[in-house]
C-alpha cells in the first residue's frame, strides 16, 4: 500500500513543481499577501508607540514627556475614555500631565512596559494607575483568519479540480485498471496537497509575522497541530466534493457554495460573538471555524492541548469522514 | 488444449437504450492472442472493459484462471485503452516508474523501455510524443508488471502504416513471450496477421468464432476477382457470375478461375486492373452480416 501510495504522492509532486505557472501563482500569493498586510500594518514612517493624553489639544513643548520621539501623542477627552482605550490597547498608555503627572498602563502590554520607562525617564514623579486586561491589537486577531482562509481556498480548490481533470481526461480510468485503490489514490492527492499548504503557510506565517511583529503566546507545535489537521479536514472535503462530478461548472459552483459561507462566517474577518445562535451553529459546522478558534485561543491567548481538544477532535474526524465518504463514492471514470 | 486463462459466461450490458452485450460466452487459452472483430458500436470495447474490471456486467460473469477477477487480476493483467491521457510535465520514464510503483512485481524500467524502442525517448515529456510513440508508452505501461494477460483496445486506430506495422512487430515479440493477448480492432488486417482466434461480433452478439484460417475455409470455397467499378462494364451484368457491389469496385466471388477469366474476355471487360485475391475476414463479416465491417 505504501510504496502505491508513494508512487501517486511523488508523480503529483512531480507534476505540480513542473506546472511553472501554477508553482509561481502559488509562490507568490503568499508573498502578496505578506506585502499586502505590510503596506496595510506595517511601513517605517509608523510611531513606535501611542500614547492617549488627557487634554484637549497636545502641545509637544508643554511637558519634557511629549518631546519623546517615536511617540505618536493622542489627545484623549475623558478618563473613561482613556482608560477603555488602554484596556484594548489601542493606545499603550495613558497619561494625565495635569498637575502631579499620573499614568495608567495595561500591564499585559509589552509596549506598554516601554512606554513607562520613557516616561519615567522623563518625570520621575509620575504616579502608575495600574490598569488590567489584555485585548489584543486587530491585526492580531486578523492574522490567524487570514492563514485559514489561505489554506482554504489551496485545500478545496487545489484538488477538486485535479482530480476533475484526471477523471476527464481518463488517467484515472487508468489509474483504476492497477491494483491502486481509491483510498490509496486519495491518501496520496491529500498528502501531496498538504506537504504544499504546510510549506506554503509557514511562508506567510515567518512573513506576516515579521511584518506585524507578530508572536504566538501559545505553543507553536500546537498551532502546527491544528494547522495540518485543519488543512486535512478542508483537503478531505474538497476531494468529497470532486468525488464523483465530472462537471467543472459544477465542481466550481459546489466549491463556492462551501467557501462562501466559510469566508463570511467561520470568523476570518470578525468575531461570532453576538451573533444569532443559528450561525454560530451554522458556523460550526464548517471545519475553518474550528482551526480559526483553536489557532486564536493557542496563539492569542496561550491555551494548551486540553482547550482545543474539541476543536482537534472535530478536524481529525471530520478528515477522516470526509476521506472515508469520498473513497466509498469515488467515481474513477465518467459514466 | 491448456485450461483457459480466461472465460467469458453469458455475458451481458444493458444500458436504458441500448443492450450493448448481449450473452457473449467464450474462453481464451493461455499463450495464444484472441481477436475481437467487429464493426463500431458492435459492444468490443465493451466486452474488454468488462473483461478488464473495469466496467460491471449487468450480468454473466469473466474468470481468470478459474476464480471471479479480484486482485490477482489486477496485479497480473496489462491494459492498453483505446484513448489514455497521462500524468501532464512527467517524462516517459517516470510515467513508467509511476506505474511500475502500482504492482508488487514487474519488469525493470529500463527493460520495459528496451522492449517498447522508447529509450530516446525516455526524458522527452510524454505529451510531446508523437501519436504511434505515444501508442509505444501506453504499451510499455501496459507491459510494465511483466502481464500474464495483455488487454490491447484497438491499439492501432489513427496510427499511420509505418507506425501501424512497428506496433506489430512489437506485438509479435510480446507474444513471443507467451503471453495471453486480447486484441480488440476492426483491421482485417491486422486480426489475420496477430490473432490465433478471433470472435466477430455484431450488435452485441458474437456472430462466428474460430481461428481465422479454418473460419475463411468453412465459409468460402472461392477466390475473389476485384474490379474497379469503371472497368466493369453496364452490360456484363447479366453474365452468370457472383457479383458483389461496393463502393468503388466490383466484385465477383467464382469456384472455377478459368470459366470467369473466359466469360469477362468474351464480354470484353478490361482486365488490365484485375486483382485476384483469397477471402479475408473483411468478406466474411459481410457474408455473415450482409453489411460492410467498416460502416
Amino acid at each position: 500500500m505504501m510504496k502505491r501510495l508513494l508512487a501517486i504522492w511523488h508523480a503529483r509532486n512531480l507534476e505540480f513543481l513542473r506546472d511553472r505557472a501554477t508553482l509561481i501563482f502559488t509562490l507568490l500569493l503568499p508573498i502578496m499577501v505578506v506585502v499586502g498586510m505590510s503596506f496595510v500594518f506595517g511601513g517605517p514612517e509608523r510611531p513606535l508607540f501611542k500614547v492617549g493624553v488627557l487634554t484637549a489639544k497636545i502641545d509637544r513643548q508643554s511637558d519634557p514627556f511629549l518631546r519623546e520621539r517615536y511617540v505618536d501623542f493622542v489627545p484623549i477627552a475623558t478618563e473613561s475614555e482613556g482608560l477603555r482605550k488602554a484596556t484594548h490597547q489601542q493606545i499603550d498608555l495613558l497619561v494625565d500631565l495635569r498637575g502631579g503627572a499620573r499614568y495608567w498602563v495595561n500591564t499585559d502590554a509589552p509596549k506598554g512596559y516601554i512606554v513607562e520607562k520613557l516616561l519615567l525617564a522623563a518625570d520621575p514623579a509620575a504616579r502608575r494607575q495600574p490598569v488590567a486586561g489584555a485585548a489584543v491589537r486587530y491585526v492580531d486577531w486578523l492574522f490567524p483568519g487570514i492563514l485559514g482562509m489561505n489554506m482554504m481556498f489551496s485545500c478545496l480548490f487545489g484538488v477538486g479540480y485535479v482530480v476533475l481533470r484526471y477523471r476527464k481526461t481518463g488517467f484515472l480510468k487508468r489509474l483504476h485498471a492497477t491494483p491502486l485503490t481509491a483510498f490509496e489514490f486519495l491518501t496520496a492527492q491529500v498528502l501531496s496537497r498538504l506537504c504544499l499548504i504546510v510549506f506554503v503557510t509557514g511562508v506567510l506565517y515567518i512573513g506576516i509575522g515579521a511584518v506585524i511583529h507578530f508572536h504566538s503566546v501559545g505553543s507553536l507545535m500546537l498551532v502546527g497541530l491544528l494547522a495540518l489537521l485543519g488543512a486535512l479536514s478542508m483537503i478531505a472535503l474538497g476531494l468529497t466534493i470532486a468525488a464523483r462530478v465530472s462537471s467543472e461548472e459544477l465542481v466550481g459552483g459546489l466549491l463556492n457554495l462551501l467557501t462562501w459561507p466559510m469566508m463570511l462566517v467561520s470568523g476570518i474577518w470578525f468575531s461570532l460573538e453576538g451573533s444569532p445562535r443559528w450561525v454560530q451553529w451554522v458556523a460550526h459546522v464548517f471545519p475553518l471555524t474550528h482551526l480559526l478558534e483553536g489557532a486564536r485561543a493557542v496563539m492569542l491567548d496561550g491555551a494548551g492541548i486540553a482547550q482545543i481538544a474539541p476543536n482537534l477532535l472535530y478536524l481529525g474526524a471530520t478528515a477522516l469522514i470526509f476521506l472515508a465518504f469520498g473513497a466509498w463514492s469515488f467515481r474513477w471514470r465518467i459514466e | 488444449m491448456s485450461d483457459p486463462i480466461l472465460e467469458v459466461r453469458n455475458l451481458v450490458k444493458q444500458y436504458p437504450s441500448v443492450t450493448a452485450v448481449d450473452g457473449v460466452s467464450f474462453s481464451v487459452s493461455e499463450g495464444i492472442c484472441f481477436g475481437l472483430l467487429g464493426p463500431n458500436g458492435a459492444g468490443k470495447t465493451t466486452t474488454i472493459e468488462i473483461m478488464e474490471g473495469i466496467l460491471t456486467s449487468s450480468s454473466g460473469e469473466v474468470r481468470y484462471r478459474g476464480e471471479l477477477l479480484g486482485p490477482r487480476f489486477r496485479e497480473e493483467a496489462g491494459i492498453l485503452f483505446q484513448k489514455t491521457a497521462l500524468q501532464d510535465f512527467l517524462t516517459v520514464r517516470q510515467s513508467l516508474t509511476l506505474f511500475r510503483g502500482l504492482y508488487d512485481r514487474g519488469l525493470d524500467v529500463d527493460e520495459v523501455i528496451r522492449l517498447c524502442a522508447l529509450e530516446k525517448l525516455a526524458t522527452r515529456d510524454n505529451r510531446k510524443l508523437s501519436g504511434g510513440q505515444q501508442q509505444r508508452l501506453l504499451l510499455a505501461i501496459a507491459l510494465v508488471n511483466d502481464p500474464a494477460v495483455l488487454f490491447l483496445d484497438e491499439p492501432t486506430t489513427g496510427l499511420d502504416p509505418q507506425a501501424r506495422r512497428n506496433f506489430w512487430e512489437l506485438i509479435q515479440s510480446i507474444k513471443a513471450r507467451n503471453k495471453t493477448i486480447i486484441l480488440t480492432t476492426h483491421y482485417m488486417d491486422e486480426a489475420e496477421l496477430l490473432c490465433d482466434e478471433i470472435a466477430i461480433m455484431d450488435r452485441g452478439r458474437i456472430i462466428a468464432q474460430g481461428g481465422p484460417r479454418r473460419l475463411l475455409q468453412e465459409h468460402f470455397e472461392e477466390v475473389l476477382l476485384e474490379l474497379p467499378r469503371a472497368d466493369f462494364p453496364a452490360g456484363a451484368r447479366h453474365l452468370a457470375l457472383k457479383i458483389i457491389d461496393s463502393s468503388d469496385r466490383v466484385e465477383i466471388a467464382t469456384q472455377d478461375l478459368d470459366t470467369t477469366l473466359r466469360c469477362l474476355m468474351d464480354a470484353q471487360v478490361p482486365l488490365r486492373n484485375l486483382r485476384i485475391r483469397p477471402p479475408n475476414l473483411e468478406d466474411l463479416f459481410l457474408e455473415l452480416t450482409g453489411k460492410d465491417l467498416r460502416t
